[in-house]
């Protein structure tokens, strides 16, 4: 018998001129963050412009920083290759040193600690997460710098042998080592908070299976909670490098700023994009102002970059764990 | 025909990592040594932060005197001796400009929420990812922003306004995502019922959503205030500081802790850095102070729920 299935109802949605309204001033209100997004680049770029037409892809290699003489004889030169390549080299000794200690905090905060440690540990997080970075600045200054220097004298002693480790002059005071261990305590709150989140979804059915087939408790980590982790903690420690990448106060601190390439880590010269334009910044002419906006720029397209990858990877991983 | 369902055990299949792996027999004295570890490893990890507790404590309170939180740095230099002058002036700026801060990204903050949550109209998704990329942005570029369009731009000074907006930056991707999730938790039953009463959209949420939720969207406020409390670099760029109480918001510059912190630091004398200790101790407390009460709020949503 054939079955006569009535035409499906349209469902018609009239809003009133009220409701038409309110949705009009919601969406264009919610449209801010795109504004301000647009509104930074544009800014940063109309006062930049001139130094990129001038030095062009100059700025990006040169290693020179001179604001040049009022006069005009000697003619100004900018370039933040330096700064580009110390931002990277801070960031990324800071991310290779917070992320194994992350992934211990996380495994322990889920795994293996007590129980009545947990919840106040949560709180503990965000307070340490809520610490302004000139706290961490002032702080990395005064007490971490004088332990940090006797590491990386020690460093120096056992592996000066390799390159990365030689100091030309044996100072070891504000080096990009110091600055990317201080980094390293101030992004790990953010890059445990991450994955604590991710391990913390890891399927119970499947923990409690591989303890099932007699494993450990260390045998259930890795073969269940750490693959399982793997991609949200990647995204937690991009996080945590947009945050290394931008900061300033707490680098400008420990940091000798030098205008030249220098990947030894432990030698007393580095660089960083965001504290050249503070330390530049109150001394600077209106020429020198508008590379210190062009820098800011290249951060700020920097920063954007690493955080749309950390975003996507977090959400696809938040998406298949469901 | 029923047997079919093998499908599904086919589907889970790959999610079972240990079937590719084997393990190691249980040995008790490794298991004893990762934990071991573990606890080794939270130890390492507290020391610093503990440190940095402790330290501005210990220091911070050696700068105080009994008129330490309320006298400014008119008639006073950074490296007189520690029983003048005082940090009054940044602690008033600070809450001016974190207020006005609050007051242009608290309100904008929950539009974006409610257009995601409740609207959830065509660009809901990009919304989200953009206030995502906008959380990202460093606090110095939020800083020079400001000071090209609106200290260069419109002002010509450096004065309170400006750093409120630079502030109001920060805070919006914290203010949007917390209300984000705290609409989120709305009943549907909720917003059903109101419609069904013949209440439009525009009713249903401004009278039984947001209502619902007012103590939800407090925390998102507060928290995004406790965000932006310690910010310097972007304040160096925008409010500056000022050696007086002021509450001028558009002629002069402005006081702020953390710029009164990094300006003490800056000078560099004994007592010059005594002073920004104790500027962080008011800081630290300040925003423990906010999160706690951040916590508290939201702490009672959930039980009232």
């Amino acid at each position: 018998m054939e079955i006569i299935a009535p035409d499906k109802r349209k469902i018609a949605v009239r809003r009133g001129i009220v409701d038409k309204a309110f949705r009009g001033v919601v969406t264009a209100g919610s449209m801010i963050s795109l504004i301000v997004l647009a509104l930074i680049a544009a800014f940063l770029l109309y006062r930049g412009f001139e130094v990129f037409r001038d030095f062009g892809l100059k700025f990006f290699t040169s290693s020179k920083w001179d604001a040049g003489a009022d006069d005009g004889s000697i003619a100004p030169s900018f370039g933040v290759a330096p700064m580009l390549v110390g931002s990277v080299v801070v960031a990324t000794i800071a991310i290779s040193i917070a992320v194994p200690f992350a992934v211990v905090m996380a495994l322990f905060l889920c795994f293996y600690a007590p129980r009545f440690l947990r919840r106040p540990m949560t709180s503990v997080l965000d307070l340490v997460a809520a610490v302004p970075s000139v706290i961490y600045g002032i702080w990395g200054y005064a007490i971490l710098m004088p332990h940090a220097k006797g590491w990386a004298e020690t460093i120096n002693h056992w592996l000066g042998w390799i390159w990365i480790f030689k100091v030309p002059v044996p100072i070891f005071e504000r080096s990009p080592f110091i600055a990317g261990v201080l980094l390293a305590i101030m992004i790990l709150p953010i890059v445990t908070s991450v994955a604590r989140e991710v391990y913390s979804q890891a399927p119970q059915d499947q923990i409690d299976a591989a303890y099932g087939l007699g494993g450990t408790r260390w045998g259930a980590m890795r073969t269940v909670v750490l693959p399982f982790g793997k991609s949200g903690l990647v995204g937690g420690a991009m996080l945590g490098l947009g945050r290394a990448l931008g900061e300033t106060v707490a680098v400008y601190l420990v940091l000798n700023l030098v205008f030249k390439v220098n990947f030894q880590i432990l030698a007393s010269a580095g660089g960083s994009v965001a504290s050249l334009i503070a330390s530049r910044f109150g001394e600077a002419g209106p020429y020198e102002l508008k590379a210190l906006m062009a820098a800011g720029l290249v951060l700020f397209i920097i920063t954007l970059i690493v955080n749309f990858i950390a975003s996507s990877i977090v959400n696809r991983a938040g998406k298949s764990q469901r | 025909m029923d047997y079919f369902h093998f499908d599904d055990a086919q589907a889970v299949e790959p999610q079972r990592p240990w079937t590719r792996r084997r393990f190691s027999k249980p040995k008790r004295w490794s298991e004893a040594a990762i934990t071991c570890a573990m606890w080794v490893g939270f130890a390492v990890v507290m020391l610093p932060w503990i440190s940095i507790i402790a330290t501005v404590v210990v220091r911070g309170s050696k700068a105080f005197y009994i008129d330490y939180l309320t006298t400014d740095m008119l008639v006073n230099s950074s490296d007189d001796p520690l029983n003048a002058g005082g940090v009054g002036h940044a602690i008033v700026g600070s809450l001016i400009m974190v207020t006005l801060a609050a007051l242009i990204a608290v309100p904008l903050g929950i539009i974006t929420a409610v257009y995601i949550v409740e609207i959830k109209g065509r660009f809901a998704k990009a919304v989200r990812f953009f206030t995502q990329a906008m959380s990202g942005v460093p606090s110095i570029v939020a800083g020079l922003f400001i000071y090209s369009m609106v200290v260069i731009g419109i002002t010509h000074k450096y004065n309170a306004i400006a750093g409120s907006m630079a502030l109001s930056i920060l805070m919006l991707p914290t203010v949007t995502r917390t209300a984000e999730e705290v609409l989120k938790v709305v009943p549907r039953e909720l917003r059903d019922a109101s419609y069904a009463l013949g209440a439009s959209q525009f009713r249903t949420t401004v009278s039984v959503v947001l209502p619902n939720v007012r103590s939800g969207l407090v925390t998102a406020a507060v928290l995004g205030v406790a965000r932006v409390a310690g910010e310097t670099a972007p304040l160096l760029l925008t409010s500056q500081y000022f050696v007086k109480f002021s509450t001028d918001l558009f002629k002069n510059p402005m006081a702020s802790l953390p710029t009164y912190i990094f300006g003490n630091l800056g000078v560099g004398s004994d007592n010059a850095v005594s002073r920004a200790w104790g500027g962080s101790l008011v800081l630290i407390v300040l925003i423990v102070l906010l999160s706690t009460l951040a916590r508290l709020i939201g702490g009672r949503t959930r039980r009232s729920r």
